[in-house]
């Protein structure tokens, strides 16, 4: 299979700091501010934007949302689009702009994510079958979901509660190296992470992300606009994407994903096996999604994840593959469905080799995976600084 | 002391025109399922158009409300504040001897519950609705 992706580079990304409540400022306002930010590290002006790829809005416009950012934004882009993939859809957005630029539609594309949180604005009305036949019977919210993917994992593998719980320890651990992180100064070990109260069985609420408010954006571009940029570009050498379900009931497996055949794919147009790549920056809504994650690329056979942590020296900058060198959703914070790009943004740091303070030493290639709804919604990204 | 389910103020199913026949046999006790003429499979929820195979073709039959539970949890703190009475209380994946998979309210009138546990049909009443529940077998 020949990479499509020789072109399209990163050359910019934005990140705002995450809140847990924002009073008074407006999701586009977040959007813009993170938006100009990037455009801003890309060394590009607005008027260089040509393509546009934006998250659906909640509790903002549900309709013509490219247009009304656009305009928002002063931008008239000849390519745009809403992306959503759930968690998924920071990673979904940079192939979709990849390919755009590709295609010859556009030359500079921004993605774009995030969301104010204030409890008072409504949320978008649920019509979806999980209304009707799982609402009923108390299982109401992606947590019994994932609980549910949880208990039949370990059920059929035996795995020990420390086991996922190191991956929350990991997390907070690696959190401590970035300022940014909503735990930065709270760090918590296995015993800390199960001594959390149970949320719905085996979940315990330190293996469960925190929503913040917050913000990712990140520019897509031609090499020859890339040079603008005052950090080096950093390559897109795979991708795969596949969408299996949405409610729990109808997932195939309980133990496994569509991030394995998207992971598989993508690595395969990278021409890589699973053991090149130097970090991995996976999605991480609960501690049960990197378990299976871990297993879903190959990294282990199903039900090993635990002793394959353990060998790889846990998750920090010391480990042999790290992992979620940002703290990870779950150190970091999860801004709406701005958390899956920020597995993106903390790959291009470490491929630019600007991680301050928590730099991994020849970082050359990582895998960057996004996820969505119910384990349903996978997009697998390779990415690399190698020219 | 846990408080019984028919005490609860909870939502319940949004029932559509295409779903009420499911939703009225669960009343007089029913489990009813559709089935593909044109391939044979059986659909779990209801559609009008069959996912495995885009037949129009799709009947009403009785399961046998038997099951296997492929998961299950149980829930501390319910996505909706109507279920915090019912705290804790379980829900699990069964999957009926027809095929398909649904989510359920699982009652194990506090038995050890383990993925794999035989369960059958056991409607029930939760707040103001009979809610197709299951029970361990
Ligand atoms: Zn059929």
């Amino acid at each position: 299979m020949k990479a499509l992706w020789s072109e399209a580079v990163i050359s910019g990304i934005g990140e705002l700091k995450p809140e847990r409540k924002t009073d008074g400022i407006n999701t586009m306002d977040l959007l813009m501010r993170v938006s100009a930010e990037a455009a801003q590290d890309a060394g590009i002006e607005v008027g260089e934007i040509d393509g546009l790829l934006v998250g659906p809005q909640v509790g903002e416009t549900p309709q013509h949302v490219p247009a009304t950012v656009a305009e928002y934004f002063g931008m008239q882009p000849t390519m745009s689009n809403v992306v959503d993939l759930g968690g998924a859809s920071g990673p979904g957005m940079i192939w979709r702009a990849a390919a755009a630029i590709q295609m010859g539609m556009c030359e500079t594309v921004l993605c774009v994510l995030g969301n104010h949180r204030n409890p008072v604005l409504p949320r978008s009305h649920n019509r979806n079958p999980a209304r009707e036949f799982d609402t009923p019977f108390g299982a109401s919210g992606a947590n019994t979901s994932y609980a549910l993917l949880m208990q039949a994992h370990m059920s059929q593998y035996g795995c020990a509660a420390e086991d996922y719980a190191a991956i929350a320890a990991g997390a907070r651990a690696n959190a401590q190296l970035n300022p940014l992180a909503i735990f930065h100064g709270k760090p918590v070990d296995v015993e800390g992470v199960l001594a959390s109260p149970m949320v719905t069985s085996p979940l315990h609420l330190l293996e469960i992300v925190m929503p913040v408010a917050g913000g990712e954006a990140v520019i897509v571009t031609t090499p020859g606009k890339a040079r603008k940029s005052a950090h080096r570009p950093v390559r897109l050498l795979g991708a795969g994407e596949k969408i299996t379900h949405r409610a729990v009931s109808q997932a195939p497996s309980l133990t496994s994903g569509p991030l394995k055949p998207s992971i598989a794919r993508a690595l395969q147009q990278a021409a890589m096996d699973v053991s090149d790549i130097r970090f991995l920056s996976l999605y991480d809504c609960y501690t049960i999604m990197v378990a299976a994650t871990i297993e879903d690329a190959g990294l282990c056979k199903p039900g090993d994840f635990g002793q394959w942590l353990s060998a790889n020296g846990g998750m920090g900058l010391g480990a042999r593959q790290p992992i979620n060198t940002h703290g990870g959703q779950l150190g970091f914070g999860q801004p709406d469905l701005a958390g899956g790009m920020t597995h993106v943004v903390e790959a291009v740091r470490q491929l630019r080799g600007t991680a301050n303070g928590r730099q991994i030493e020849d970082c050359e290639t990582a895998l960057v995976t996004g996820n969505g709804a119910t384990m349903s919604e996978a997009v697998a990204l390779i990415l690399g600084s190698v020219s | 002391m846990k408080t019984v389910l028919q005490e609860l103020s909870v939502p319940g199913p949004t029932v559509t025109a295409l779903t009420e026949p499911f939703w009225n046999a669960v009343k007089f006790g029913r489990l009813m399922i559709q089935h593909c003429a044109a391939c044979h499979r059986a659909v779990f929820y209801p559609r009008t158009i069959c996912p495995h195979c885009w037949a129009d073709a799709l009947t009403w039959t009785e399961a046998t409300g038997q099951g296997r539970l492929k998961s299950y949890s149980e829930i501390w703190k319910p996505g909706h504040p109507g279920w915090i009475p019912a705290t804790p209380y379980l829900v699990g994946l069964v999957e009926l001897d027809e095929g398909p998979t649904m989510l359920s309210h699982i009652l194990a009138d506090g038995a050890k519950v383990t993925v794999g546990d035989a369960v059958h049909f056991a409607p029930t009443q939760i707040g103001d609705q009979i809610l197709p529940c299951f029970k361990i077998t």
